[in-house]
């Protein structure tokens, strides 16, 4: 068996481990966003939203915050999934299987990031599903959409991943969520547009990495955004590389991992 | 013709980051198809050694080849041989045995049907079949121990490295883990051990390497190694214990209670003449053993020995 197949086999290996894992704990991976995201709608885009009225390019508040709110979503998901599920394995010492193996490193990074992908993705598709049973939503450009959300769950997933290969107790992967993913998503444009800040407030916004991610997803789907889609790709492109660069020194180096 | 050895290490170094030298450069070579027992006391660097070999620590120096196959230069080639047996439960304990199995076998790149095929042959054969359903946290301590060698030869490796496998797990399982390894063994597998139980060792190996301090202190064949012990001691049931115990050339009797006798005697003293001399004094003996294992009082003053020689070079 060459190489190719015999790498093709342990990738779907994992990533078949990951999405038996996901559907397995269903109740912790994809009810609770469904649940938290409805509240967002009925709080949010109802209740306030109706007093508020258009916010930006004749949209309703609730059709504005849609693209905020999915996006966060899979942000959110990807980045607990590979987070918890890698670092559970190292934890278990069950990362031992793959370590001992013949897997590439690539292949052990690209299972995990493709799951937690998956996972965001699903979650995402629910959460629109409980938008559209708010509001009306036409996509005005699907392709950018599934781009720009699929760079966003590939950048948190890789940067989960990161966060997993330092943690050493569990405790670690709860801190960059708490004090560094949930600030910068929030102020990242999901409720609002950066162009009601003052400077230099405005200018600071856009040093937030999912400020880019937000405004592409939303210029997917409602045709306005508060940056450049061009350089909201880049961007995000720009992570990508970044961060698995990172990840796979990270495996190669055996930090966390190896003696 | 000369065989690729199984296994060579090749001046093996590892100092961890907090400075202690694990390894100070051993070299040691296994032939294929051999029973190998690696022994040492808690701490000598078995499991360093192990670790590197399976590519989880990372050497400080040296290299060791796999069937020709370098572990520093060609990992991914030299874990394809390799099948491991860590001495800690390292699975998901909350996936079934069947699919830490096949997943195993999947990171080895074996497809998934082979994966399947394998999966119930070895969970059959290690007596785990009935389990492959249930959760692993769900199995005895045993049976995990016993899906961690099935999980191991998913690859069917060409060398098994076993990593104090029976820690912990009761006689009559043990056996059959012993009987299930000395099957692969017969059929061509390579089998390295580290096991506290040197009785196990004795039985099953062949040849043997003995770690101390990072430091191979004997290697050798078990058969050559178990001829070095010059005196035995025997502890004799007797039928009546006399008042006075005689005093026999070449013996060292000691009396342990009013029915049992230690005789500590030269290996090339011969035991039909002991029991005639005990005969002649009135002593019957019952019943005789060994005080302790030959391995073991072996390994003990191997090991002790070269701690006092230390002591007194420093």
């Amino acid at each position: 068996m060459s190489n190719t197949a015999a790498n093709l086999v342990a990738l779907n290996t994992i990533v078949r481990r990951e999405i038996v894992r996901i559907v397995r704990i269903w109740t912790q991976t994809l009810i609770p966003p469904a649940i938290t995201m409805t509240l967002y709608f009925v709080i949010f885009g109802k209740l306030i939203g109706s007093r508020i009225g258009t916010i930006q390019g004749g949209f309703s508040y609730m059709q504005y915050i849609v693209p905020g709110l999915v996006m966060m979503s899979v942000i959110n998901n990807c980045y607990a999934n590979i987070s918890s599920s890698f670092f559970g394995a190292k934890f278990s010492r069950a990362v031992e299987e793959m370590l001992v193996s013949p897997m590439p490193n690539w292949v052990i990074l690209l299972g995990y990031v493709t799951g937690a992908v998956a996972r965001g993705l699903v979650v995402g598709a629910m959460v629109l599903g409980i938008a559209l049973l708010f509001t009306s939503l036409h996509v005005a450009h699907p392709f950018i959409t599934f781009l720009s959300v699929l760079l966003g769950a590939t950048i948190f997933s890789l940067a989960g991943f990161v966060n997993a290969v330092y943690a050493k107790k569990f405790d670690d992967i709860a801190l960059v969520p708490t004090f560094i993913l949930t600030p910068l998503t929030y102020l990242g444009g999901v409720f609002y547009s950066v162009k009601m800040l003052s400077e230099p407030w405005q200018a600071i916004s856009h040093a937030n990495p999912i400020l880019y991610m937000v405004n592409a997803f939303r210029f997917g789907v409602l045709g306005i955004s508060d940056v450049d889609v061009g350089v909201a790709f880049v961007v995000m492109l720009g992570f990508v590389v970044g961060l698995s660069i990172v990840a796979l020194q990270l495996l190669k180096r055996g930090v966390g991992l190896r003696s | 013709m000369t065989s690729t050895p199984a296994l060579v290490v090749d001046n093996l170094r590892k100092t961890y980051s907090n400075g202690v030298e694990a390894l100070k450069g051993i070299s040691l070579t296994v032939q294929p198809g051999d029973f190998f027992a690696l022994l040492g006391p808690n701490g000598a660097g078995k499991s360093t050694l192990i670790g590197i070999l399976s590519s989880l620590v990372n050497s400080s120096g040296g290299d060791a080849q796999v069937f020709g196959v370098s572990v520093n230069k060609q990992r991914s080639e030299a874990m394809r041989l390799i099948g491991l047996v860590p001495q800690e439960i390292n699975f998901n304990q909350f996936e079934k045995p069947f699919d830490i199995c096949v997943n195993e076998a999947g990171f080895y790149g074996i497809p998934r049907k082979i994966a399947a095929e394998r999966a119930e042959k070895y969970l059959k054969e290690l007596r785990l079949w009935d389990k492959a359903q249930m959760q692993a946290r769900t199995l005895s301590g045993g049976m995990k121990r016993r899906l961690m060698i099935a999980r191991a030869m998913m690859n069917e490796p060409k060398l098994l490295i076993l990593d104090e496998p029976t820690a912990g797990v009761d006689i009559e399982i043990r056996r059959s883990m012993w009987q299930f390894v000395s099957g692969i063994n017969a059929a061509g597998t390579t089998v390295i051990l580290t096991t506290h139980y040197l009785e196990e060792a004795e039985s099953l190996c062949r040849n043997i390497a003995i770690i101390d301090h990072g430091t191979i202190i004997e290697n050798t064949s078990m058969k050559r190694l178990l001829a070095t012990l010059d005196v035995e001691t025997f502890v004799l049931d007797v039928a009546a214990m006399p008042d006075e115990l005689p005093s026999l050339p070449g013996v060292t009797l000691r009396r342990r209670d009013e029915h049992m006798l230690e005789a500590e005697m030269a290996r090339s003293h011969d035991l039909n003449s002991l029991f005639a001399a005990l005969s002649t004094h009135g002593i019957m003996v019952t019943s005789m053993r060994n005080k302790t294992n030959r391995l073991e009082e072996l390994f003990v003053r191997l090991v002790e020995g070269g701690r006092n020689g230390k002591e007194q070079a420093a």
